[in-house]
């Protein structure tokens, strides 16, 4: 707990951003602990949850695919029956509801596949702050109907052009425009990386994922899963799915990356797998980068995996060997997407996919009194052009 | 006495900044001495880093031209060392902090002081976050510059204390780039760096014209000149020496008062 006040966790995190942001990052990490205890807060946060997000999320046993595998038995936490279709809602009600508090007029936000910034737009609107979110021109083509939703919603959408057109050039205009206008403006971030204390925030928004899901598989099964399997790009929905289970040394953490085409090949976003020890987007972690430090262009065809880094929560989790990465092809993703849309009847988010992809691999493998919980991050409307495109169908959005 | 002290010594210094490789190194030497020719007092050297948070578009674009004429670590050392054989003018090194972490930190300040760099800037490493790496800085005896920003209100105190080499006062909100106004309020800032340190005070981000420079000179030590240098190379390529050298020297005579 001490290596979290100063906002480490292991030998990762901290606080690499320029000067001019140390001040509202120190006022905002007393504030935020102000609130997290404030009645008032914890109230309004709840209400939010529960009357506006819909929570908790059903925790389903997939009895299909459980019997299709043939071996564990298989749970989807339906983050995907969130208002606005992800996990990211959680996150974004608290910290716009304590950019609130804190007297901030207006929430910037960066956004990959667009959940965040929908959830974002969502939350401003719902609460009365100015939106902008940025999304890399990439993204923007990939994600065209969410950047309609955002704009619906109020908020303005500026395309980033610089770099990758990706997440991570999301995140350098993002806090480009930070660094340009602090003193009204919250910054949003939609992951559990950057500077503390967003890792921290962020977790603790999100861990109401393993909160209920660990409550509702007790009260379901009357024990413990062996294993939580979420997808992991900066790792918001997996540190979420993962935070109340890890004192329960004898349940399995697995964290899906997107290996894109391949681990192997040019084209992943695989932080662990492929990544080494950095500093870089306020945090020390794991990233893609070269022999100099730069940041290396990374691939998955989920804009919201699409990321060069990873969490630092996660990073020393993988350190102290808690939790496990593996990696998960676009190939598999897809052919788990179109799964488990024909199995279940549920259209998954591509990210959500990479998880799924995994429990399809291992539990064949286990025994059928085991249980898995898939953090089923996100619901797929988003991404049925794109894998009609991938699997060669010409599909207008 | 530092050459970065020697820059200070009794008059205004002018602080020019290139990107190193950008197009050339053989150019970043030509208007790295150039700029020394036309009066510049200390020059900072930036190492390309393929995501610059603390940039606006200008040097975002320089970086990525030094970057697509494959300059990497390595050849910004050389660089330094190639001015080394001409100049003894003080050479800062503007880095963000992971291309210093991934070199590593003993290794990079030892590379640091065989080749003659004097000091170091990283916009992404605060005061809270300096002391993984200001111990051995110092041993190899490179000053780490630490930076003062419009928000730092309190913590200028802090900071200024421990300033090795210079400080850095940054004028704007926001990221580099040239300006039309300077927002900081130097006659409230620089009261309360003067009562912290006797260290040289710098002010940059944002300044471009000799009228500007004239302002600030007449209360910081310095001036710092980035955008509005890049821009000139950005403008004339291989042949931006010329300009370059007069727009320096306009620079250097507006905060003399010359």
């Amino acid at each position: 707990m001490d290596n979290e006040k100063k906002g480490r966790f292991g030998i990762h995190g901290g606080q690499y951003v320029p000067e001019t942001l140390m001040n509202e990052l120190i006022l905002l990490e007393q504030q935020y602990e102000h609130y997290k205890k404030d009645p008032e807060f914890i109230r309004e946060f709840e209400t939010l949850l529960k009357e506006y997000a819909g929570r908790p999320s059903l925790l389903y046993y997939a009895e299909k695919m459980t019997k299709d595998l043939g071996g564990a038995k298989i749970y989807l936490k339906r983050e995907d029956l969130n208002h606005t279709g992800a996990h990211k809602i959680n996150n974004v009600l608290g910290q716009v509801l304590l950019a609130k508090k804190m007297g901030k007029t207006r929430v910037i936000a960066e956004t990959g596949a667009g959940q965040h910034g929908v959830a974002t737009a969502t939350a401003a609107a719902l609460l009365g702050l100015e939106c902008e979110i940025f999304m890399g021109k990439e993204d923007t083509i990939r994600q065209a109907l969410n950047v309609y939703r955002m704009e619906l919603l109020g908020a303005t959408v500026h395309s980033v052009t610089s770099g990758t057109q990706t997440l991570k050039d999301a995140v350098n205009e993002a806090m480009r425009e930070w660094t340009n206008r602090v003193d009204d403006t919250h910054y949003v971030l939609g992951s559990v990386m950057g500077p503390h204390p967003f890792p921290m925030i962020v977790r603790d928004f999100q861990s109401v994922i393993s909160e209920e899901a660990r409550e509702q598989i007790l009260a379901k099964e009357g024990k413990l899963p062996n294993a939580i399997i979420a997808c992991v790009g900066g790792g918001s929905n997996a540190i979420g799915a993962f935070y109340h289970f890890i004192p329960d040394k004898e349940v399995a953490l697995i964290g899906c990356e997107a290996a894109g085409h391949g681990v192997d090949t040019e084209k992943n976003a695989a932080t662990i797998a492929n990544g080494s020890l950095g500093i870089f987007h306020g945090m020390k972690s794991y990233f893609c980068q070269n022999k100099d430090g730069q940041i290396a262009p990374v691939y998955s065809i989920s804009a919201g995996l699409d990321y060069p880094g990873i969490g630092p929560e996660h990073a020393n989790l993988h350190d102290t060997r808690r939790a496990t990465y593996v990696p998960v092809t676009d190939e598999e993703a897809v052919c788990a997407f179109e799964y488990l849309a024909r199995t279940e009847g549920i259209i998954c988010a591509i990210e959500s996919a990479h998880a799924v992809a995994h429990a399809r691999k291992i539990a064949p493998g286990m025994k059928k009194d085991e249980i898995i919980i898939i953090c089923l991050s996100g619901r797929g409307d988003k991404d049925v052009a794109a894998i009609a495109r991938y699997r060669g169908r010409k599909i207008d959005e | 006495m530092s050459r970065i002290q020697k820059a200070f010594e009794n008059k205004k210094a002018f602080i020019g900044f290139v990107t190193g490789g950008d197009p050339s190194l053989e150019k970043s030497l030509e208007f790295i001495l150039t700029m020394e020719s036309a009066g510049a007092d200390l020059i900072e050297i930036g190492i390309p880093f393929s995501d610059p948070i603390a940039e606006g578009p200008v040097i975002q674009e320089a970086n990525l031209r030094a970057l697509a004429a494959n300059t990497d670590t390595e050849s910004i050392f050389r660089l330094v060392s190639m001015v080394r054989e001409k100049s003894e003018v003080p050479l800062i090194l503007l880095t963000y902090v992971n291309p210093v972490f991934k070199y590593g930190y003993e290794a990079f300040f030892a590379k640091c002081r065989e080749t003659g760099v004097d000091g170091i800037i990283m916009p992404d490493l605060p005061f809270e976050e300096k002391n993984e790496l200001a111990g051995i800085a110092e041993s190899y005896g490179i000053d780490v510059i630490s930076l003062i920003a419009p928000t730092s209100q309190e913590r200028i105190q802090m900071i200024a204390k421990e300033a090795k080499g210079f400080l850095y006062v940054v004028s704007s909100m926001g990221v580099t780039g040239v300006r039309k106004e300077i927002s900081v309020k130097l006659d409230e800032i620089m009261p309360q760096i003067r009562a912290a340190s006797s260290i040289p005070a710098a002010v940059g981000f944002g300044v471009s014209s000799p009228e500007q420079a004239e302002k600030i000179a007449k209360q910081a030590d310095g001036v710092i000149v980035g955008s509005a240098i890049v821009r000139i190379i950005e403008k004339h390529g291989a042949n931006a020496a010329g300009p370059l050298y007069d727009y320096v020297k306009s620079m250097k005579e507006a905060i003399t008062g010359k």
